[in-house]
């Protein structure tokens, strides 16, 4: 997708810059705990099932589950006016965790809830990338 | 909750302020004027008053917001404190003023919030910052979801789980709205129908615009003081028998199921606490910042099975006359909104049905009441129980 500026660009941080940086490479990662096994979104200090700070980023297979979503038809912000209408929907990845995501591409209004999707990155301001989902597997 | 707090403590006094669009009036001015009516209404004296517990504002450019409200009305009270949970802060001040009082560290409390949401921000504004406020700032925002759209996507799932139709979604907002024309000061009072939230502006699809909360200038105070002095003040007391929290994730993302909450928790721990169940409520306020939202807590707390909460509505159990009338006031969708305001007003409502006289809109024989507040994205749960009498 092209670069579309004004939208919110990713905003790394401590916990974060790994993440962002892999999106740069179009890569989704994710932190896995070594203690406990399990795999944790968004990424923190410590993990939130067992408080262990043994951490190690493992690359995620990119590919999900719809939980639920939503057409938007009104804009939280005037950017987002263009998109109207766009879906919003909560992925499932397939490491266990949930995130965020547009569902993009032409069909991508056809949603449903339990269908697989898989990843790919829009660009935003500066290079960044941002993880989004298409319908069905790769 | 490890103090017991049952009978300990009553609300006394209760106010609103001027609801609807009041330009004339800042956030501050608003909270003052429904604090002045808790305080005439309990018949008590500014002097009265050692304590002060209130929320957050979106409108006004203060940090401190306690002590500034303190600052506003002239109190040096010796415990305050500006809290933030959301819609859930009102009935989370009731429990935190309620366990002060409990514990010595207050004698009566003023609680109050509000805000000029409707002529303080543009409704732009109002959305952005809302959205700004609730969504994960590194891992949602960037996707545009609004608030509408969090709870929207909470509709999509209970609908994928438990078949809830549109039309029974529906009738949550057109019996809210009945309600609402019941009570002097709502906000909006023009009766709706099903096919009017249906064919309404569509925001984020399931929900359309008369399914969503609406944005007020509006605030409401009341007063807590101990049951035994309670007995001396003006009106009948509500007497605090309940109350439970349960806090289980701040963004929806986080949120581990979008049909089982936290409600469950802080319903059974406000029972637990008052020594009563679903069964010994005669009205419920429940929070309603969408009409899918009174539907789910319907269930968390007991009075219907998972998935019958939209025929619960749809067969006029939440009616004024119904098993168990919710919203008798209007709740958020009808009678007002404006931050943390729309649950304090469902505490207002409930002592005043506990009261009596409220005409038309009257639960007859009404003596226990419950109130959920919630916030985020049912994300922070309070649960209250109170009733006319110690039980
Ligand atoms: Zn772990």
């Amino acid at each position: 997708m092209a670069n579309e500026s004004g939208y919110p660009a990713p905003v790394p941080n401590a916990d974060s810059k790994p993440y962002w940086e892999a999106a740069t490479r179009e890569e989704l990662v994710l932190k896995r705990c070594s203690s406990c096994g399990k795999h944790h979104f968004p990424p923190r200090h410590l993990c939130p099932a067992c408080w262990s700070d043994k951490l190690e980023w493992t690359k995620s297979a990119g590919t999900g589950v719809v939980y639920t979503f939503t057409i938007m038809q009104r804009a939280p912000m005037p950017v987002f006016a263009q998109r109207v209408p766009y879906v919003v929907a909560l992925v499932d990845l397939e490491e266990g965790p949930r995130m965020m995501a547009n569902i993009v591409g032409d069909d991508a209004l056809q949603t449903t809830v339990g269908e697989r999707v898989h990843v790919c990155f829009e660009e935003r301001a500066g290079g960044a990338k941002l993880p989004q989902f298409r319908r069905g597997t790769r | 909750m490890t103090i017991q707090l049952r009978n300990k403590t009553a609300i006394v006094g209760v106010g609103e302020s001027d609801i609807g669009k009041v330009p004339h009036m800042t956030g501050l001015g608003l909270n003052a004027q429904a604090a002045r009516r808790a305080l005439d209404d309990a018949g008590l004296q500014v002097s009265d008053i050692d304590g002060l517990l209130t929320a957050y504002s979106f409108t006004e450019p203060y940090f401190m917001l306690g002590t500034v409200l303190c600052e506003y009305l002239g109190l040096k009270p010796g415990f305050c404190s500006a809290m933030i949970a959301g819609g859930a802060t009102p009935a989370v001040m009731l429990g935190h003023a309620a366990a002060a009082i409990a514990t010595g560290m207050a004698t009566t409390v003023l609680v109050c919030t509000g805000e000029n949401r409707a002529t303080g921000l543009s409704r732009d504004d109002a959305v952005s910052a809302l959205a700004a406020a609730v969504g994960h700032p590194y891992f949602e925002l960037p996707y545009g979801p609004s608030i509408p759209g969090c709870y929207a996507m909470i509709a999509r799932r209970y609908m994928h789980e438990y078949g809830i139709s549109r039309e029974q979604l529906a009738q949550v907002a057109v019996t809210t709205r009945r309600h609402a024309s019941l009570h002097p000061n709502s906000h909006m009072k023009k009766p709706i129908t099903i096919a009017d939230v249906i064919d309404s502006k569509p925001i984020a699809a399931p929900l359309n615009i008369l399914d969503c909360c609406l944005i007020s200038d509006a605030a409401g105070a009341f007063i807590v003081t101990s049951a035994e002095r309670a007995r001396d003040c003006r009106r009948k007391p509500a007497y605090v028998l309940g109350v439970g929290e349960r806090h289980t994730h701040e963004h929806i993302l986080c949120a581990e199921s979008l049909v089982h909450f936290g409600a469950e928790d802080s319903g059974k721990a406000a029972y637990a606490m008052a020594g009563l169940g679903p069964q010994d409520i005669d009205v419920a306020q429940l929070y309603d910042c969408f009409s899918i939202v009174p539907v789910i807590e319907l269930e968390e707390l007991g009075f219907c099975q998972p998935g019958e909460g939209g025929a619960f509505y749809a067969q006029g159990h939440a009616d004024v006359g119904g098993k168990l009338p919710i919203n008798t006031h209007g709740g958020m969708l009808s009678h007002a909104h404006a931050g943390a305001t729309g649950g304090l007003l469902g505490i207002v409502e409930a002592v005043q049905q506990l009261r009596g006289g409220l005409g038309e809109r009257q639960v007859e024989g009404a003596e226990v009441a419950l109130v959920h507040n919630e916030g985020g994205v049912l994300s922070s749960h309070c649960t209250v129980i109170i009733a006319n009498s110690p039980r």
